[in-house]
């Protein structure tokens, strides 16, 4: 009995593929496993495969063209049988049936719409037609649909390891991928877990906190926090898109795919109301790193997304704004915790602040201090340094590299103005924060500065 | 002799007669050098005069005390127990020789080779087989396995007769149980000794030299299992060491010591239980040149001795002294020769069982190793008293505690004591064996009612979310 020659869902994402190549022609014969033509996928190349044996009696579809999943693009049957029932079916799909999860050809039924695998109401169904894609890719090629673990298993490749392994990677912010696993079948297990971290291969920075980061690190000896809780830390699940994201971007660039993003902020308000602060409250002091602290705090609790860490199979957002404060010392250079400063308020961040960082330069700190920050702030201004960027230290997913203030021409109200101008640019991990959201990070905290009482709001 | 085996393994018990099964499957010539008496034969201690008989006569004893215990309220009367020690020696015996007869039906089925004697190391490729009756002879090998065993201990002065002082091999054989007795050693053979001869309606007192009862498990199991006892009518002495003893009185004189003096205790028959020794004499190591560690052949984590193409396994090449752990390593020495060997011997999880009741059944660190070992500790500890599987068996004691580290949750130690645990350790040992954490184990559903619901809840209460206490 004939069959049809479909367009298999190879992957979770996949909604549509590019047939490269024609791995066989009509009128030759086939057995079942024999690879039948090449497709692109949204994630990768890969092959379809006859499952059952017969001979090719038509190619529907032309390489190079792009068609839904499900559609029929070629039959298989014995050379005198007749198959323009088939044939008429392939047409109908391939002018817009919906997508169909199930790559098995049998259970392709053209003409009957299958709601539940079909794209949300919102979403265009796939244009018709059988050439090239009439619709520019989207920037991130995938998206959330429904899928069996069974499916992503086959197409990912999952990770054997136990979970004491996992869990212990995931501490020490290891990538799974990267260790070597010696158990049963290449299974990682505990040993090389440990191999790594002692190692310091598969670890990205010497400073990186364990997996308690956050909710479970102890409060330090400072003062005690004022104000509730505004954070809460939990771990989400990961959509198929954020973890495409995640994949994709570390085989690009590494470990933690960083991007960058750089405003210019109007500092003039923010000194001129530290200022004014500082002879009120005389002879305490609130410094120009107090007011980046406390305004970095703010929006980190206002945009609880970047408070947060990846942690591997997981996106884990953190309980608290513990804000880490890179100071140089002799031969390198620590960053103190100041820990749940969106709790505090900026006299105490200031008081707070330079006493670890006084203790800092004295190399008096205690490991609990400085580690397990949820976000840096690196100010150089102090150098004049314009603008640099920072390399991020995990898992926090964050920091912000500060230049100096400094006077210059700027447009205001359609006239040439001077004004004291610093530039901030946020190192970002692309598998936690995206364009958008770092961007509206920034923009909240450009905001505070740029009119300090948001910070009071 | 033409012929040459590519291993001649010397000792059919349970490790020996694994290995050579073993090596056979893996297509090596292989022989396996044993006697065929009543005393030793296939099957080694295990089968013959160790854990399978004395499994047998601890049934009969679980029968004889759970109808005196329990017959009644369970509403199975009128309950007249009468023992016969004789037909459990009988029944005993039967299983032991039904399965002893079963791995001469494995060697056949394997093409092992069973070369009836007792073998000795003649020098590297050489072992000297001495039959019954006629003359040595030597047979040709690539590869030795030494499997030799282990035999009872006992203390001078103690020296075991065979009537008046007993080991365990004629302990399995007492088909006229005497009114009084005394186990001396309160380890896994020696509770176990005195839970079927207090059933059997013998005077049991034991004396342990250390402070509790199976003093190499978790402090608390100890506890339990002399309160259990005592509950029982027997009379157990830690903290107490055997001193001398007059077999000439009738009953004898046993004197013991412990920090507030001597005492005597009258018995009718003194049962060593103290332990076993590796059996190395008269096996030819040092003229092999294979070095020893203390009484044990010394061995690497794939059983090869100092010695190239010679191997150890089991009792004789250390401790623990159990069949299972010997069995092992008759794997992985078999693989290493055949040169398929996978995985070399892991000793850290390796459970230990006590078949007395209360069963008791531990494996991996206790809390105070995994302190000492730098772990931070994180107990989850459920008590049977109250387990409904526990309640309707009559033996609600006991309790499976699991002990994990506090970090990632790991179960690094198991331990047990209760109604039918020596069947929930294999669920423990896989945990480990696979580095399962306590969230596993608990997120799995148990079956209801079960004794191994025991072990979800003690993984539950290592997070403090135990549902049932």
């Amino acid at each position: 009995m004939a069959t049809k020659i479909v367009m298999a869902q190879l992957s979770p994402t996949m909604e549509e593929g590019r047939l490269l190549e024609w791995k066989v022609k009509e009128g030759d014969r086939v057995e079942p496993s024999d690879i039948l033509a090449e497709i692109e996928t949204d994630k990768a190349n890969m092959d379809i495969e006859a499952l059952k044996g017969g001979v090719v009696r038509s190619i529907l579809v032309e390489a190079g063209a792009t068609v839904p999943v499900g559609a029929i693009i070629g039959i298989l049957g014995e050379p005198d049988e007749d198959i323009s029932d088939l044939l008429a079916e392939a047409e109908a799909s391939l002018s817009g049936t919906p997508p169909v999860e199930d790559a098995e050809p049998e259970a392709v039924a053209a003409g009957e719409p299958e709601p539940a695998a079909g794209p949300p109401p919102s979403e265009p169904a796939p244009e018709p037609g059988t050439t090239a894609p009439s619709e520019p890719a989207p920037e991130v090629p995938v998206r959330e649909i429904e899928h069996s673990q069974v499916a992503e298993s086959s197409v990912t490749g999952r990770i054997r390891v136990s979970p004491v392994a996992r869990r212990m990677a995931e501490g020490a912010n290891l990538d799974l991928g990267a260790i070597t696993g010696t158990g049963p079948g290449g299974r990682i297990v505990k040993s090389d877990v440990e191999k790594a971290i002692a190692d310091g291969s598969a670890r990205p920075a010497p400073a990186a906190a364990p997996a308690e980061t956050g909710a479970a690190t102890p409060a330090p000896t400072v003062a005690a926090a004022i104000g509730p809780a505004r954070l809460e830390a939990r771990d989400l699940d990961l959509s198929m898109m954020r973890k495409s994201i995640a994949r994709r971007l570390t085989e690009s660039i590494g470990p933690v795919p960083h991007f960058f993003l750089t405003s210019e902020i109007d500092m003039g308000r923010a000194l001129d109301m530290r200022h004014e602060l500082n002879q009120r409250i005389a002879p305490e002091k609130v410094g120009v790193n107090d007011l980046l602290v406390k305004a970095t705090a703010e929006a980190l609790a206002r945009h609880p997304e970047i408070n947060a860490s990846w942690a591997g199979d997981r996106i884990r957002r953190h309980g608290s704004a513990d804000i880490g404060i890179a100071v140089a010392v002799e031969d390198g250079l620590i960053t103190p915790v100041l820990r749940e400063a969106d709790r505090k308020g900026l006299i105490q961040i200031a008081r707070e602040s330079a006493d670890l960082v006084a203790r800092a330069r004295d190399r008096k700190l205690v490991p609990e201090e400085y580690q397990g920050a949820t976000f840096s702030v690196s100010n150089l201004g102090m150098f004049e340094i314009d603008q640099f960027t920072a390399i991020i230290n995990p898992p926090e997913a964050g920091i912000l590299a500060v230049g100096s203030t400094i006077e210059k021409p700027v447009v205001m109200d359609g006239a040439v103005v001077i004004r004291r101008r610093m530039r901030v640019t946020m190192s970002c991990d692309h598998r936690v924060i995206d364009g958008a959201s770092g961007a509206r990070f920034l923009r909240t905290f450009r905001a505070m500065l740029e009119n300090p009482l948001e910070m009071l709001i | 002799m033409a012929d040459v085996f590519d291993v001649v393994v010397i000792g059919a018990g349970p490790a020996g007669y694994v290995c050579a099964i073993r090596a056979a499957q893996l297509g090596l010539r292989t022989a396996c050098v044993e006697s065929d008496s009543y005393e030793g034969g296939l099957g080694g201690t295990c089968l013959n005069w160790g854990c399978i008989p004395a499994k047998a006569l601890l049934e009969s004893a679980a029968l004889a005390q759970n109808l005196k215990e329990h017959g009644e309220e369970m509403g199975v009367r009128p309950i007249d127990v009468e023992y016969d020690m004789g037909a459990a020696v009988d029944r005993s015996r039967f299983i032991s020789e039904k399965l002893t007869k079963g791995i001469g039906f494995l060697f056949k089925k394997n093409g092992v080779e069973h070369i009836v004697g007792r073998g000795r190391i003649a020098a590297a490729g050489k072992v000297e087989v001495t039959p019954a009756e006629g003359d040595p002879r030597i047979v040709e090998t690539k590869n030795i396995v030494i499997a030799t065993g282990a035999v009872m201990k006992s203390f001078p002065g103690f020296e075991i007769d065979g009537e008046k002082v007993i080991g365990s091999r004629e302990a399995l054989a007492l088909r006229n149980p005497p009114e009084k007795m005394v186990v001396v050693g309160g380890g896994y053979v020696g509770v176990e000794f005195a839970d079927v001869f207090n059933a059997f309606g013998v005077e049991v007192t034991i004396v342990e030299a250390l402070d509790s009862l199976v003093p190499l498990a978790d402090a608390e199991i100890g506890k339990t299992l002399a309160r259990s006892y005592k509950k029982r009518g027997m009379t157990i002495r830690t903290g107490t060491k055997v001193k001398s003893l007059d077999r000439e009185a009738s009953p004898m004189i046993l004197t013991v010591e412990t920090d507030k003096g001597e005492e005597r205790i009258e018995t009718d028959v003194v049962l060593m239980a103290v332990g076993r020794s590796p059996m190395t004499d008269g096996l030819g190591l040092e003229e092999a040149g294979v070095e020893k560690n203390g009484p044990w052949v010394r061995i690497d984590e794939w059983c090869q001795t100092s010695v190239p193409g010679i191997y150890a396994i089991g009792d004789v090449a250390g401790e623990p002294m159990l069949a299972h752990k010997g069995s092992h390593e008759g794997i992985v020495a078999a693989e290493k020769i055949a040169g398929v060997a996978h995985h070399p011997m892991r000793y850290d999880n390796i459970p230990s069982v006590g078949y007395c009741h209360p069963e008791v059944a531990t494996i991996g660190l206790t809390e105070e190793e995994a302190k000492e070992a730098g772990y931070e500790v994180k107990v989850g500890k459920y008590p049977l008293t109250a387990h409904g599987r526990a309640l309707t068996a009559g033996h609600p004691e006991g309790f499976v505690k699991i002990v994990a580290d506090a970090k990632y949750g790991e179960v690094l130690g198991v331990h047990m004591i209760g109604y039918n645990v020596s069947e929930l350790i294999g669920e423990a040992g896989m945990a480990r064996a696979l580095e399962s954490t306590v969230e596993e184990i608990a997120a799995h559903p148990h079956a209801h009612p079960s004794m191994a619901e025991a072990v979800m809840e003690a993984a539950l209460a290592a997070m403090d979310r135990a549902i049932h206490m």
